[in-house]
């Protein structure tokens, strides 16, 4: 019993490392699709999204539950069940934000395809820092759970700030471009709502983090200010 | 008592104070410097693998160890401020005052009725109406009395496992104690009676102190306010059992309970 259980965890850890992998090159593509202008690998992420993602995220919960009931796991294995849950949510919700900041790009060429290649789309330059934020987040969020390191979990949970102020910025250079080119306003929304996408999965980032730190140290950081 | 360590926790006004416990049987050493204070109306479990002393201990604070040859005990015990182990206390007494449930139960070739009262006719009372209510009144408590009161006078032996088990608890509580020791007190039931023993602890909690040995951790989970983690002798860990099953203090505990151990 006492090996089978350690047997389980780590085939739970596998999946879940599978499902931040997958969900993180989906992240990628997805900003890379908005950046590059190419539709088709934006259509790719939504793809992957339904068919692969949810498919892993229901197998990870499924698993969990069946280690919960079989085997009444206690202490640190308790902890790694209940936060893998958790995490588990959060990381296919970011994948359904990177699926939405694909389906953005969709939305975006098909009002003006022409334009839409041609870069007559303007973009704010900050975005191009905000991208990199956030994935520099995804990836220690994982790399905290995997090497269980508390210490870079603060450490995101810190940088969030920046993504928030990141998509401030990004408003305001919104509003500057339609204040010189108002034909540009049509284009507001979707990019708005990039950002907006951005700054949730930053937020999913710090929560999981946030769960990391008590799969830990068994404390509860949540709603707490961690800074 | 060791308010240093972290990893055992000191209670304020215990009943059962241990102080410097050590237990020879002979040359090998069965306890190892136990320090530790036992809440009263609360149910205290104790933990650890196989030999590693729990029975032992349980057995120290109602002196049941004084029938075994060569055997030796160093430190204090106190039950409400008084020392177990003076010349003076009568051992009697004691073990009205702290009764004792078994792994098999171990009910009398005599009725129901007469198992109950068993320590009262021992103490010389024979006022029949006292003793009509203590049976009545011990069997509810034991959650039995519905199953046998009308076959009260009919043997004992003719009783289920779990019924029996409950009439030891029943013949326990006959002679008022304050503190029921017991000592795996399912490990023979079916999953069903041990529920109901389950049940039962949780209710007598409250209005009796309760310690209890146990190999089911889930059941030390289930059941009790305070786990003491044992291991060859020594008292590892001790603490609210919802703190020593979700983040024990010491690596040694969390091996055990999760089944890494060895």
């Amino acid at each position: 019993m006492a090996k089978n259980i350690q047997a389980e965890i780590a085939k739970v850890k596998n999946n879940i490392l599978y499902l931040g992998a997958t969900v993180e090159e989906n992240i990628h593509k997805a900003v890379k699709s908005l950046l590059t202008r190419d539709v088709k690998m934006a259509r790719e992420v939504i793809r992957r999204d339904k068919e692969e993602i949810d498919c892993i995220e229901i197998n990870v919960e499924e698993e969990c539950m069946r280690i919960l009931a079989l085997h009444q796991p206690v202490a640190s294995d308790l902890r790694f069940l209940v936060t893998v849950l958790k995490i588990n949510t959060d990381l296919e919700r970011i994948g359904d934000l990177a699926a939405k900041i694909a389906d953005k790009v969709v939305l975006l060429s098909e009002m003006d395809p022409a334009r839409f290649v041609a870069q007559g789309i303007q973009m704010p330059e900050v975005f191009s820092a905000m991208f990199d934020k956030t994935i520099w987040m995804y990836k220690k969020t994982l790399d905290a759970f995997v090497n269980e390191d508390t210490d870079l979990a603060y450490k995101v949970c810190l940088a969030d700030d920046e993504v928030d102020r990141a998509k401030r910025t990004i408003r305001d250079q919104l509003e500057e471009i339609i204040m010189q080119d108002s034909r540009q306003h049509v284009y507001l929304g979707k990019q708005l709502s990039v950002a907006r996408s951005l700054e949730r999965i930053a937020d999913h980032c710090t929560s999981i983090c946030e769960d990391i730190i008590y799969m830990m140290q068994g404390r509860i950081v949540r709603h707490h200010n961690v800074r | 008592m060791s308010a240093i360590n972290p990893a055992i926790v000191t209670i304020d006004n215990p009943q059962v104070e241990i102080d410097n416990l050590n237990l020879f049987y002979g040359e090998s050493q069965a306890l190892k410097n136990v320090s530790f204070g036992i809440p009263q109306f609360n149910v205290t479990a104790l933990i650890g693998p196989s030999g590693c002393g729990k029975s032992t201990l349980i057995r120290c604070i109602n002196r049941m160890n004084d029938l075994v040859d060569n055997l030796r005990v160093e430190g204090l015990i106190k039950i409400d401020g008084e020392d177990i182990n003076h010349p003076s206390l009568d051992v009697i007494e004691l073990r009205r005052k702290v009764g004792m449930v078994f792994q098999k139960w171990n009910p009398f070739p005599k009725s129901i009725y007469e198992n109950v009262i068993y320590g009262l006719r021992i103490a010389g009372i024979s006022n029949k109406e006292v003793l009509d209510a203590t049976v009545e009144k011990s069997l509810q408590k034991a959650a039995l009395w519905n199953e046998v009161k009308d076959r009260l006078h009919g043997s004992a032996m003719g009783l289920s496992g779990g019924q029996m088990q409950r009439l030891c608890i029943a013949r326990t509580i006959a002679v008022s104690p304050e503190i029921i020791l017991m000592d795996e007190p399912c490990s023979a039931l079916d999953p069903r009676s041990t529920a109901h023993i389950e049940d039962l602890i949780r209710e007598l909690q409250g209005e009796y102190t309760i310690i209890i040995v146990t190999h089911n951790m889930q059941q030390a989970a289930r059941i009790s306010d305070y786990t003491a983690y044992m291991y060859l002798g020594e008292l590892i860990e001790y603490g609210p059992t919802n703190k020593l099953f979700t983040m024990p203090e010491r690596k040694e505990t969390e091996d055990y309970i999760t089944g890494r151990f060895g």
